[in-house]
């Protein structure tokens, strides 16, 4: 008979083995569905990873996103506080950037200080917004699962609001979007051609930053002791609250930053064109990572790929629908392979 | 139109807005009675949303009469979405993984499925289901001032919204009248009592979870199939629902009969959408988009800070894994 028993320690291959083979059965299930479909299975996956070979930038554009998204869902994740409204908490950094892009004195709009004044904004307002959901779930214990979630949905009919509307621009010509920024506003692209920024030295300087804070400072210590048990935290005398707060304030204010790069290196303006699931991708690649910063950097190009496709497959001739699946079912095998890296099955003769 | 008028057609609008999120929340409360959280509300509603479209188009097709057709929608979207909350089910039942990271899973991957059948399976992107439910007038005679008006708001509705009055009240019975509601009620406050009393739990749990898909799939399928929809399929058509459902749930304490005074507030909020320019009270589109999202999550502020400490009426053990060995 079968019988599953609990380990005391996961063997540290099986930490890595498992997401590994979760993202290849993820694979192979979607190729299966792709064939029963009557879609050319082996075609989509040579333009998934192919096409991502040839589009390193393309790729490496979402990853910087998805690197500095993933490293603030990780540090509330931690913690066991669930945001989910990191696509939100950009959103509402884009706008605090654009904002201060497009509004900011004149002299500043000329000066190289531009950028860091739409950095900090972006901080400030994605910080502030997902202190929306931590400030209730730190105060009244209000479900930040649920909150976060549909402050995703505010935060897009704020920024449809603002370029339809009131910030829409006289040079746009009927489209909803503004002004182009000031050139002071635009972080610029490494190389003579293609559009990977100097954004991703941003991206990695946080990934070593969090990777330090996250497991070699004090702070880093308390919020994992919060994230195991809240009853041990408080016996310890970590304030609970106080820390949900700061989680939330830096899960956000990272994400606004997140917006802050995307407007300044690659729109160059504020326009409604926004993949509103980039926050569940952001938790797919925590998820991957085991929450780890330096992984998360991994994982991140490699969801940067997954994102590049979407936008890819439909030239191929492939729905690019196939791809937002794929994200999908990696996170459930994932869960589903962890049992074995928690458990143990074994057959025992009767 | 006179005010009373006006009274009726936002309170009809509202009921039928509130009626599949009513569907999904019942069905949740179900689950969650038994101890399982499901945060998959969103993808197991899009999965049932997508099977009523691609069967109402299959089934009307053939001739069939709409009512026959409309009913047997309402089963595959039902049996969908009980089938995708297996998928939940056996991840967190039997593979123990933790229930909010899983019900994440499903609402992606729910969302994901039904956008790729969609983009497979539907060749005409304007295709929409033209026979679907209509409404039946009860109380088109009853000629008495406002209470006429408050008659015919719920009672000139479809058999969907129908049957979510009468759903509502099979699950407060189900759940406070029933032995099997007596032990659902135990699995989810104190499943290790239920077990020492001979209450399969696990298979128990298994059960409540997928008539909980059950439910979110047919509330899915209302938005299509309904007679105040348009009867077409779109990415993006749930729009938070699912999610709304869930606070719904805490909103209501967990009881079938608050739920259904809750889903048709939200019901009002998203009909002002709609009749809030219609009746040019207001025409900022994106605000009146806003306004069911923040009322949502105000309501949810306010249950939570007028409920005694801690005790929202959540059950005792919910999102907890059971496991007969590790007691």
């Amino acid at each position: 008979m079968i019988k599953v028993e609990k380990r005391l320690e996961t063997p540290k291959y099986l930490l890595i083995l498992t997401p590994i083979v979760s993202v290849l059965v993820a694979l192979m299930f979607s190729a299966i569905l792709l064939l029963v479909t009557g879609e050319d299975a082996a075609r989509a996956m040579n333009t998934i990873f192919g096409g991502s070979l040839i589009n390193w930038q393309e790729v490496l554009v979402n990853s910087v996103t998805l690197m500095i998204l993933s490293i603030g869902v990780a540090v509330a994740f931690k913690m066991v506080v669930w945001n989910i409204g990191a696509a939100g908490q950009m959103m509402i950094g884009m706008i605090c950037a654009a904002g201060v892009a497009l509004f900011a004195p004149i002299a500043l709009r000329d000066s190289i200080f531009l950028i860091p004044i739409m950095a900090v904004a972006a901080v400030i307002g994605g910080g502030l917004w997902a202190l929306i959901s931590g400030g209730a779930k730190a105060i009244w214990n209000v479900n930040e699962v649920i909150t976060s979630l549909l402050l995703n949905y505010v935060a897009l009919y704020i920024l449809q609001f603002l370029v339809f509307g009131p910030w829409k621009g006289v040079t746009s010509s009927g489209f909803p979007q503004t002004d182009p920024f000031p050139a002071a506003a635009k972080i610029p692209a490494i190389f003579e051609t293609g559009r990977l920024h100097y954004g991703l030295f941003v991206a990695l300087a946080i990934i070593i930053i969090f990777y330090f804070l996250l497991n070699k400072s004090r702070w880093g210590y308390e919020i994992r002791v919060i994230g195991e048990g809240r009853n041990v935290a408080r016996y310890g005398g970590m304030s609970l609250s106080k820390n949900i707060i700061i989680a939330m304030f830096i899960s956000g204010g990272l994400a606004g930053l997140a917006g802050a790069i995307h407007v300044s290196a690659l729109e160059g303006r504020l326009s409604p064109h926004m993949n509103t699931d980039i926050g569940y991708t952001a938790i797919i690649v925590v998820w991957l990572s085991r929450l780890h910063p330096l992984v998360i950097g991994i994982v991140s190009v490699f969801m940067g790929a997954l994102l590049f496709a979407e936008t890819n497959l439909p030239a191929a001739g492939i729905p690019s629908e196939i791809a937002k699946l794929l994200q999908g079912s990696i996170l459930f095998f994932v869960i589903a392979g962890d049992f074995f890296s928690r458990y143990k099955v074994k057959y025992v003769k009767e | 139109m006179n005010g009373l008028n006006i009274f009726q057609d936002l309170l009809a609008s509202a009921v039928a807005m509130g009626t599949p999120i009513l569907f999904t929340a019942l069905g949740e409360i179900i689950t969650e009675k038994s101890g399982v959280q499901n945060l998959g509300l969103e993808g197991m509603m899009y999965i049932g949303a997508i099977t009523a479209f691609l069967s109402g188009l299959a089934l009307t097709a053939t001739g069939m009469p709409a009512l026959t057709a409309m009913i047997l929608v309402i089963i595959f979207a039902a049996l969908a979405g009980s089938l995708i909350a297996l998928l939940h089910a056996y991840v967190c039942l039997s593979l123990r993984a933790n229930q909010i990271v899983s019900g994440l899973a499903l609402a992606i991957f729910g969302t994901g499925l039904s956008y790729y059948l969609g983009k497979v399976f539907i060749t005409d992107a304007t295709a929409i289901l033209n026979d679907r439910l209509t409404r039946f007038h009860f109380a088109d005679g009853i000629d008495i001032p406002f209470v006429g008006q408050l008659l015919r708001a719920f009672l000139n509705q479809d058999l969907l919204v129908y049957l979510a009055y009468i759903m509502v009240f099979v699950v407060w019975f189900f759940i406070y009248k029933t032995q099997r509601g007596l032990n659902l009620r135990a699995i989810g406050e104190n499943p290790g009592a239920a077990d020492a009393v001979g209450v399969n739990v696990k298979l128990s749990r298994y059960i409540y979870v997928m008539i909980g898909g059950a439910f979110a799939g047919v509330g899915g399928s209302a938005l299509i199939i309904s007679a105040s929809s348009v009867g077409q399929w779109g990415q993006g058509m749930i729009a938070g629902r699912g999610w709304i459902a869930i606070a719904l749930v805490i909103f209501a304490r967990w009881n079938p009969k608050l739920v259904i005074w809750g889903a048709y507030l939200f019901g009002i909020a998203m009909a002002l959408e709609s009749r809030a320019q219609i009746y040019g009270w207001f025409d900022n589109i994106f605000i009146l988009k806003m306004i069911p999202y923040i009322v949502t999550i105000l309501v949810l502020l306010v249950t939570f800070i007028f409920s005694k400490q801690k005790d929202i009426g959540e059950p005792e053990s919910l999102s907890k894994p059971y496991d007969r060995e590790e007691r």
